[in-house]
């Protein structure tokens, strides 16, 4: 019998169910597996005492014969939700122990789906970054080799999930932070439709962008999370679709026969490195065998997408970062003169650089004088930018291309260098922009040995279609259960 | 526009009022609303500005803000969009507060009122719908400042005018007339001293013809009083710098009640740049022309429809009408005394007088008087029959108020009665004519005072019961 952490989620439910095994061993199993895998930084806090009396009240809630979706399955979550039970930082110092009084949406609709929370999980301080570098409090690393980074800034959750020390993590994505650590962990995630997922309860970073969404191993158990994530919050967030929720796992299996895949030809530029491009060419041929046809489409505006982007979000972040103050919660200045001296001494203490970065220029581009030329201009941009996605599903039914343009990098390579890394998030900013669901599953390996993810972008509210898409992928494919061995070859080497 | 020059300058006011509306909950939250509570008790998560929170229109707001727009004729946009205004201070817990800059919610409008005997109007800009900031307490804490955020996220209603006021009189008419309106309407409870209305006047004077002066902003004018004396002396000021040869600078100031001044709190320098933009956490607000028209049904009468139907209806003079319905109270009961009297015009003249008189002499509010509309009426009705005249009808008054009682019972007990006997009252005149024979010569010289004085001394000697209209033609007669 296969071990409990190379069990699917979907698998999981159904030896929970069957009452094969017990809520509180399956998180036995993973907490214990998680902290013999500490080394890979994936984790920010623990509690196995909270931890196992969810786990014992899921195992009652079973043995009273209560059908939950996810009854009994441990989920980790990053460390962008608040939560009761666990402190709440956002990767940051500024809320180094922050202790909320209530739950994130996600984590209260996962609870009542049956999930038991294994804690919270490393990512970019406000989740801002795409290696999981910008973390204030320890480094993560990829599993398939722990000299380059998981991607960002979900890190620890696609850590977590490829080295199965969790079935499966919640993530957030704002310009790419779910899709891009997925693709460099070689696993299964989803960045949702804007306003699909209640925002209630999301340490926020950038209002306008920031979407929850799961993160897996396959596109089945994606599909089961987000179906307890997802649906209207109309008293919490504003910004929540109405759209009642759905079962995602319902329409998995559909054929793909007739599926017109749009392949945008300024994904495939000279930018795209030849290992990636082999391995999403590979995933492409594979759907072309199952029925599905290529049309070549074009997103004219996908290079505008990164000043776009890193216009709008700093600038949102720089008000969103503003009630970080040392006033109400969270980190204050020990010494200090005046008010004016006790905020700066509080948030250049309490920041790190990349956020500092974002403050900066968001404040710069909101300034009077400065706002029609950067901040207007840019909404203009993004609105073009889903209107030429619009044009393009007139052609196609789903959007295929390459998450990232290479495989994970090696930790510190870019580090001192925030343009390239801005620069490497140009695939997955214009789904982002413009609201669009998107998703990350693995289809091969690089030159190094590292996952290479395949990026489906569908319409709006296209979740379904998308899922589907990625599933029947992931059954004539065996990348989604490559596994990084050099995780359980010699744990203790790491440790 | 007419306007008093003072020292041949033109003054110019316009306002901005902020109106706290009256919604159980918050503008964005659910916590509550309700004035003095223990400090932070009243503020949830949202008011905090807790990691992870995020704003929730409160319909009931959207509403006050309709009926507002509908009561002053204003535009109501269809769709507007709240914005964030950024800056740091420690009773801002999200470090920016929620309002509307580019597209407000109310656009428009014009407000009403008598200055005097002139109707004058002023012209609203707009109105848009913030929360309102906490407290900053810096008694009772040594060398520290005391933050209470119950106030954060209250709703309320910023209303800007044109600067259509040419004086402090006109611009205190104009505050007290939006006064009536938010409260007549009942979106506010307009309790100024709780800070439920408070205005700020934006004053600049200059030479007739001129561009407009640079203003100042005197903030926070909490009491009508305040208001009049803030102005008038910001106005003076002013004048008396420019006189001196010094421009104004901009300037934001505060009254101080105990000096009587203004003084200036910061400068056009200090000003902030609050990098406004579209929050991204609330969709623009749409207010489709459904809503609208069911909150015009529901809403009653306003004031000014109801002072053109007095006019209409009852044949009130535009003045009367209008301060009649300063309150609803004062109107139902001059509609009730109208019509059970039906003397309106009577009824007018004694609301706004002797009753008013005695409201403001024992400050009381129109729903404390203690004589009912029913009781005025009949009282109005014994003058209109003649069986008491004017002045008795006064002291009548007096004891209906003091002691309460009927008025047909106390007029026969004060003996009040008008003498209608012809022969008893032809011999009092008679004796006033043979008593008086120096005002009776100096009449018949051509001196209208010495009638006067003859009427007066035959009222006297009645006691004041003699019917004056009968007095004055008797005597007429009689010395013809």
């Amino acid at each position: 019998m296969a071990a409990l952490h190379d069990l699917t989620v979907a698998q999981l439910v159904a030896r929970l169910r069957a009452k094969e095994v017990s809520a509180a061993e399956v998180a036995q199993h993973f907490l214990a597996r998680a902290k013999a895998h500490d080394a890979l930084g994936a984790w920010l806090a623990m509690n196995e005492e909270v931890t196992l009396a969810q786990a014992r009240s899921a195992d009652r809630r079973l043995a009273a014969g209560e059908v939950a979706p996810l009854l009994g399955v441990p989920v980790a979550h990053k460390d962008i939700f608040v939560t009761r039970d666990f402190p709440s930082t956002a990767g940051s110092k500024m809320l180094q122990g922050y202790q909320s009084p209530f739950d994130a949406t996600v984590v209260a609709r996962l609870a009542q789906a049956g999930a038991v929370s294994l804690g919270k999980l490393n990512c970019d301080e406000f989740a801002m970054g795409s290696s999981n570098e910008n973390s204030a409090y320890r480094v993560a690393r990829n599993p398939w080799d722990p000299q380059r980074v998981p991607g960002g800034s979900s890190g620890g959750s696609a850590v977590a999930v490829a080295a199965r020390l969790a079935p499966a993590a919640t993530g957030t994505d704002t310009g790419g932070s779910i899709r891009q650590p997925a693709s460099f962990c070689g696993i299964t995630g989803i960045k949702p439709t804007y306003g699909r997922v209640s925002r209630y309860g999301m340490i926020a970073f950038a209002s306008s962008l920031d979407q929850a969404g799961p993160m897996a191993r396959t596109a089945e158990d994606c599909a089961l999370l987000l179906s307890a994530m997802c649906g209207p919050d109309p008293d919490r967030d504003s910004t929540s679709l109405e759209e009642p929720p759905q079962d995602f796992t319902a329409g998995l299996g559909a054929s793909l026969e007739g599926l017109r895949i749009g392949v945008p030809r300024e994904f495939f530029g000279a930018g795209l490195a030849p290992d990636v491009r082999a391995a999403i060419d590979g995933a492409l041929q594979e759907y072309r065998r199952m029925g599905a046809q290529l049309v070549e489409i074009s997103l004219p505006r996908t290079e505008l997408s990164i000043p776009v982007y890193y216009i709008i979000a700093p600038a949102e972040a720089s008000s969103n970062l503003s009630r970080y103050d040392g006033v109400k919660f969270g980190h204050r200045a020990k010494q200090y003169g005046d008010l004016v001296d006790m905020y700066q001494k509080t948030r250049a203490e309490g920041f790190g650089d990349e956020v500092k970065r974002r403050i900066m220029v968001g404040t710069y581009v909101l300034s009077h004088g400065y706002y029609d030329a950067y901040y207007l201009q840019a909404q203009k941009i993004r609105r073009m930018i889903a209107d030429d996605f619009q044009q393009a599903f007139r052609q196609c039914d789903v959007i295929a291309g390459p998450v990232a343009p290479t495989v994970a990098w090696k930790l510190g390579e870019k580090a001192d260098d925030p343009v390239a890394n801005y620069l490497a998030d140009i695939f997955t900013l214009p789904a982002s922009l413009a609201g669009l669901p998107g998703m990350s599953i693995p289809c091969g390996f690089g030159a190094a040995g590292m996952p290479v993810g395949l990026q489906l972008i569908g319409n709006y509210l296209a979740e379904a279609r998308l899922l589907n898409v990625a599933h029947r992928y992931q059954q004539a494919t065996d990348f989604h259960q490559r596994i990084p061995v050099a995780v359980d070859a010699a744990p203790e080497a790491r440790a | 526009m007419s306007s008093t020059l003072i020292h041949g300058y033109e003054i110019v006011i316009g306002f901005e009022t902020h109106a706290q509306l009256s919604t159980q909950s918050k503008i964005f939250s659910r916590a509550p609303t309700a004035f003095g509570a223990e400090p932070n008790t009243q503020a949830c998560p949202v008011d905090l500005a807790l990691p992870g929170t995020l704003p929730v229109m409160n319909k009931g707001a959207v509403e006050r803000a309709i009926e507002f727009g509908l009561a002053v004729n204003a535009h109501v946009a269809p769709r507007s969009v709240f914005a964030r205004k950024n800056y740091f201070y420690p009773d801002l817990p999200k470090g920016y507060q929620i309002s509307q800059y580019e597209i407000p919610v109310v656009q428009g409008g014009v407000v009403e009122f008598y200055l005097g005997e002139e109707k004058r109007a002023v012209r609203l800009v707009r109105a848009h719908l913030e929360e309102d900031a906490g407290k900053s307490l810096h008694e009772d804490f040594v060398g520290q400042s005391g933050i209470d955020l119950n106030r954060a996220g209250t709703p309320l209603l910023e209303i800007v005018t044109e600067p259509d006021m040419r004086s402090s009189g006109e611009a205190v008419a104009y505050a007290r007339e939006l006064h009536k309106i938010v409260t007549w309407i009942g979106i506010c409870d307009g309790n100024m001293q709780e800070g439920s209305f408070r205005c700020d006047a934006n004053v600049s004077v200059r030479k007739p013809g001129a561009p407009l002066g640079t203003r100042r902003e005197i903030k926070n004018l909490n009491s009508f009083k305040f208001m009049q004396q803030a102005i008038d002396y910001e106005i003076r000021w002013q004048i008396e710098e420019l006189e001196d040869g010094r421009a104004i600078e901009q300037a934001t100031v505060l009254f101080d009640p105990d000096t009587g001044e203004t003084r200036a709190m910061r400068t056009k320098e200090d000003a902030a740049d609050y990098r406004y933009f579209p929050d991204p956490d609330l969709p623009p607000l749409v207010i489709a022309s459904d809503w609208v028209e069911r909150v015009r049904a529901r809403m009653g009468e306003l004031p000014r429809v109801m002072a053109s139907r007095f006019v209409a209806s009852y044949g009130l003079p535009e003045y009367d009408a209008t301060t009649l319905t300063q309150g609803k109270a004062m109107a139902a009961y001059f509609e009730a005394a109208a019509l059970a009297s039906g003397q309106p015009k009577l009824a007018s003249n004694w609301i706004m007088g002797e009753l008013s008189r005695r409201l403001n002499a024992e400050n009381l509010a129109m729903e404390q008087v203690p004589v009912p509309a029913q009781k005025l009426a009949a009282l109005i009705g014994r003058i209109a029959d003649g069986t008491i005249s004017n002045n008795a009808a006064r002291q009548v008054f007096d004891d209906l108020w003091t002691k309460g009682g009927e008025v047909d019972a106390v007029i026969e007990a004060k003996g009040l009665k008008q003498m209608n006997d012809t022969g008893a009252l032809e011999k009092i005149v008679d004796d006033v004519i043979a008593a008086n024979a120096d005002n009776v010569a100096q009449f018949k010289a051509g001196k209208d005072k010495a009638f006067n004085a003859l009427v007066g001394q035959v009222m006297k000697a009645s006691k004041g019961k003699a019917n004056p209209a009968q007095v004055n033609e008797l005597l007429r007669r009689k010395l013809a």
